[in-house]
């Protein structure tokens, strides 16, 4: 029946896709918890996405060397703030990076301490100053500090 | 700049993340894939319900549906982060997904098409290979062509009558499956953007069903627009040609019909089949809209600011008004002329463009917050990659494909040579007013 | 072929590990205290907890989330983000996320976009209050549902991730998920979201943004573990999820949300 002949391509086709698929189909790939609809793909990536560098290492990691600092911060009003928040993520600190970049600037407090309409928030719980009437251009750390803010006064 | 930041301007409460992703890219893409659905059905009209007056029409438009159908997956290709990844699809197809089935769906469809082109036109095929192979002094286009020839024929040089009766038999049959299949890629085209109960503008089940008629419609318009504007251009070519003595000298034998333009009633004939699609597609239109507005979801407010205030202009008076109305207008007075159908299809053809627009874009038009708006900036000076296949000239170059393909296409199949598909006409020279190629 | 993950080999006791102090230790090798962070939980099922009655809108928990996971700090996507909701005594509401929060809120100034901003005085609010949101990740997440080739997916331990070896970028679950969690990642071209911190959470650390939050806005926990004072909080107290119409089952709960919240 020459009338099939096209079929017969087709079905040659379908043969080529079939045999690409055994070679570059990753070996992962399957349908895993999540049933054809949610868990279908190549469990490799699941590593990939584990092996990931970890950046923020959290306050424990600071306090085995920088013990005065931080036994200095966590009495004070500014306890429950990570040592990063302000200086960075740790990395692999002191090999790499041998020095941690600390931002001073006044948008890193103002982060908390700008006084906005926030009602329902913990915001108006904090204090707050109008950032562009109380000693705009200055940096907060030359009067207050940062590691012992006293309640409601300057250093 | 992040993907979508260049051409999204956003207003009020727009979420972080939130782009316009869908550019025009996906604009062209359910465009094309309902320009090859249209002209597939359009073809199948003849084939299938023997519909005999749309014969000559109904060879282009498979020729035509076969040369979109190799542009139809371009804009996905061009919209694609990761183009060369395109093949992925095929290895792990995920089926939940309507851009998966794309895969399965278009794979089907082509190869239906292309089967069906191949039993068309075998006969032409066969001769052709068997001409070229046995002629004495061959050139370098002559061997290229045998070999091209004798690779389509698949082998099979059996052209008796039985076998071109078998042909026709398995044409029939292949026409037929292709209707459910060519509704299907369309359908699920609409079933891309209808499934996503994320846009409140998109879910709707009518989706499908909307993208199918509108398909239609601009594929039945585009193949009408081509055919008139071919055969008018070979008219006028060839009563150019006719005037010189050399001309006259060397084809003694060239009758009149076989130069003549576009047979009205058949253009006619088409137009009813359009008008009867556009009611349809317009009525769900409407439909949606009306349900929208009816019930009055919680997306409502935000959808009505965007349908009856940003994108008024877009969806009243162009899609709407300039798209489907006028061209409604001048399809539907009686004795239709040549120019009004040429004006009238490039109309539709507009409209539903802009309804694909208004979907897509429209779409994204409005935030997931509900709260706010965003606009789309249609890149159109293209400055690197990404603003040439997402702007303006990505989407001309998307536009132009199925006419470069056509015309290699049209070089292997005769669409409309006296031999085949056009040949009903040249022996009867008095359904042509003399008026139609005679020069002035 | 369900194959499933192999974990590894530790006591329940991973919690009480993480508390404590490393405080005594004289040299810290960075290594070892990975190593003593590394206790991963068996069956997790992780979970969110946003109480956005706490939250500031400092904005730390954006910056941190962008270095964390090394996207470019300037790109104007964030797999996490702070919404700022203001209602003033008029009625009329006002909300923004400028630069997804990265900066905090600084400023009466709520952005109204195309360059317009509305300063709105504290005498004229009715409400006024921040919420954190990042991705859901549902137990029937539409984004994985619409993925054409396999590289988004939910883990077995209820994250939903992506593969951005596999990803060919075409946007679908961009455009599927109703929260607007996912974005185009500049780095890879690919679909790029929140993992819940994916490399760390499976070391037993807490996700960089629930570390950086200073006043416990964001929680993190494991609904399989009875012992977890999050899954506690999720069981016992008066949770919502975001766009629950949807159908999608977010795994992120929030404490405190209002009917303005989007």
């Amino acid at each position: 029946m020459h009338v099939l002949r096209p079929l017969l391509v087709v079905i040659a086709l379908v043969a080529i896709v079939l045999a690409i698929r055994i070679f570059a189909v990753p070996v992962g790939f399957g349908v895993y918890d999540g049933g054809y609809i949610y868990g279908w793909y190549d469990q490799s990536s699941e590593e990939a996405a584990k092996s990931v560098e970890v950046k923020y290492q959290g306050r424990e990691y600071c306090q085995g060397c920088h013990t005065e600092q931080s036994s200095k911060v966590s009495s004070s009003l500014h306890a429950n703030i990570q040592c990063e928040n302000c200086h960075g993520p740790a990395i692999k600190h002191p090999s790499e990076p041998p020095k941690l970049t600390i931002d001073t600037s006044r948008d890193l407090c103002l982060r908390c301490h700008a006084d906005l309409p926030a009602s329902l928030s913990g915001r108006s719980a904090i204090k707050g100053i109008d950032p562009d009437n109380h000693n705009p251009g200055v940096n907060c750390a030359s009067c207050h500090n940062p590691h012992s803010p006293a309640p409601g006064a300057a250093k | 700049m992040v993907h979508g930041e260049l051409w999204t301007l956003k207003e009020l409460f727009v979420y972080p993340n939130e782009y316009i992703y869908w550019a025009i890219q996906i604009v062209m893409y359910p465009f094309m894939t309902g320009l090859v659905a249209g002209a597939f059905v359009l073809s199948s009209l003849y084939h299938v319900f023997g519909i005999k007056q749309l014969k000559d029409l109904a060879q282009f438009a498979l020729v035509f549906s076969f040369a979109l159908l190799g542009a139809a997956p371009m804009p996905l290709l061009f919209h694609l982060q990761q183009p060369e990844r395109g093949f992925n699809v095929f290895l792990t197809p995920h089926f939940t997904s309507a851009i998966a089935a794309f895969g399965v769906v278009f794979f089907s469809y082509s190869a239906l098409v292309a089967s069906e082109l191949w039993l068309l036109y075998r006969r032409h095929l066969v001769e052709m290979a068997l001409k070229l192979r046995h002629r004495a002094s061959k050139n370098v286009s002559d061997v290229f062509g045998m070999v091209l020839y004798n690779v389509l024929t698949l082998g099979s040089y059996d052209i008796d009558e039985e076998a071109l009766h078998k042909d026709e038999r398995a044409i029939k049959v292949l026409a037929a499956a292709g209707i459910p299949l060519a509704l299907f890629l369309h359908g699920y085209a609409g079933f891309i953007f209808g499934s996503v109960k994320a846009n409140a503008l998109w879910m709707t089940p009518l989706m499908p069903v909307i993208f199918i008629c509108s398909a239609i419609v601009s594929g039945i318009a585009l193949c009408m627009l081509t055919y008139i504007v071919m055969m008018e251009f070979r008219k006028f070519m060839a009563s150019r040609r006719r005037d010189t003595l050399l001309y006259r000298q060397t084809h003694p034998t060239v009758s009149r019909a076989e130069i003549g333009g576009v047979e009205i009633h058949v253009i006619r004939m088409t137009a009813k089949y359009l008008l009867f699609f556009l009611i349809i597609a317009i009525s769900l239109e409407v439909l949606d809209l009306i349900f929208r507005g009816y019930t009055a979801v919680k997306s409502w407010d935000v959808l009505r600011e965007v349908i009856y205030g940003k994108d008024f202009a877009s969806i009243f008076i162009l899609q709407y008004g300039l798209g489907n109305l006028v061209p409604f207008v001048l399809l539907v007075i009686p004795r239709l002329t040549v120019r009004r159908a040429i004006l009238g299809t490039a109309l539709i053809l507009f409209g539903v463009f802009m309804m694909r627009w208004n979907v897509v874009i429209g779409g994204q038009a409005f935030s997931l917050s509900f709260a706010g708006f965003m606009h789309y900036d249609l890149p159109i000076i293209p400055v690197d990659i990404d603003t040439y296949r997402e702007g303006l000239f990505g989407a001309l170059t998307i536009l132009a494909m199925p006419f470069a393909l056509f015309a290699i296409f049209a070089k292997i199949f005769p669409v409309a040579t006296p031999e085949l598909g056009l040949s009903s006409r040249a022996s009867d020279d008095r359904t042509i007013p003399s008026s139609v190629y005679q020069r002035s | 072929m369900i194959t499933r993950r192999e974990f590894l080999k530790t006591s329940l006791a991973g919690a009480a590990g993480a508390a404590i102090s490393l405080a005594a230790i004289e040299m810290v090798d960075p290594g070892k205290v990975l190593a003593a962070a590394v206790q991963p939980e068996k069956n997790a099922r992780w979970a969110f907890l946003i109480d956005s009655t706490k939250c500031v809108g400092c904005g730390l928990c954006v910056k941190a989330c962008k270095l964390e996971n090394g996207l470019p700090f300037e790109a104007n996507i964030s797999p996490t983000w702070v919404e700022r909701y203001i209602l003033t005594n008029g009625g009329e509401l006002f909300a923004d996320s400028p630069k997804a929060g990265r900066d905090g809120y600084t400023s009466k100034r709520v952005d109204l976009g195309m360059g317009k901003y509305q300063v709105v005085d504290k005498s004229d609010t009715k409400k006024a209050f921040f919420v954190p949101k990042l991705c859901n990740h549902c137990e029937n997440p539409p984004c994985v549902q619409v993925c054409p080739v396999g590289a988004t997916y939910r883990t077995p331990d209820g994250v939903v991730l992506v593969d951005k070896s596999w990803c060919i970028g075409c946007g679908y679950c961009i455009m599927a998920c109703p929260y607007g969690a996912r974005f185009i990642d500049p780095r890879t071209r690919t679909a790029g979201k929140c993992t819940f911190c994916y490399h760390r959470i499976t070391k037993g650390l807490k996700t960089a943004c629930v570390q950086a939050c200073p006043f416990g806005a964001r929680q993190f926990g494991n609904l399989n573990d009875p012992n977890d004072p999050v899954a506690k909080t999720i069981m016992t107290q008066r949770v919502v999820v975001l766009k629950d119409e949807y159908g999608t089952k977010p795994q992120a709960y929030y404490l405190g949300l209002s009917k303005e919240v989007r």
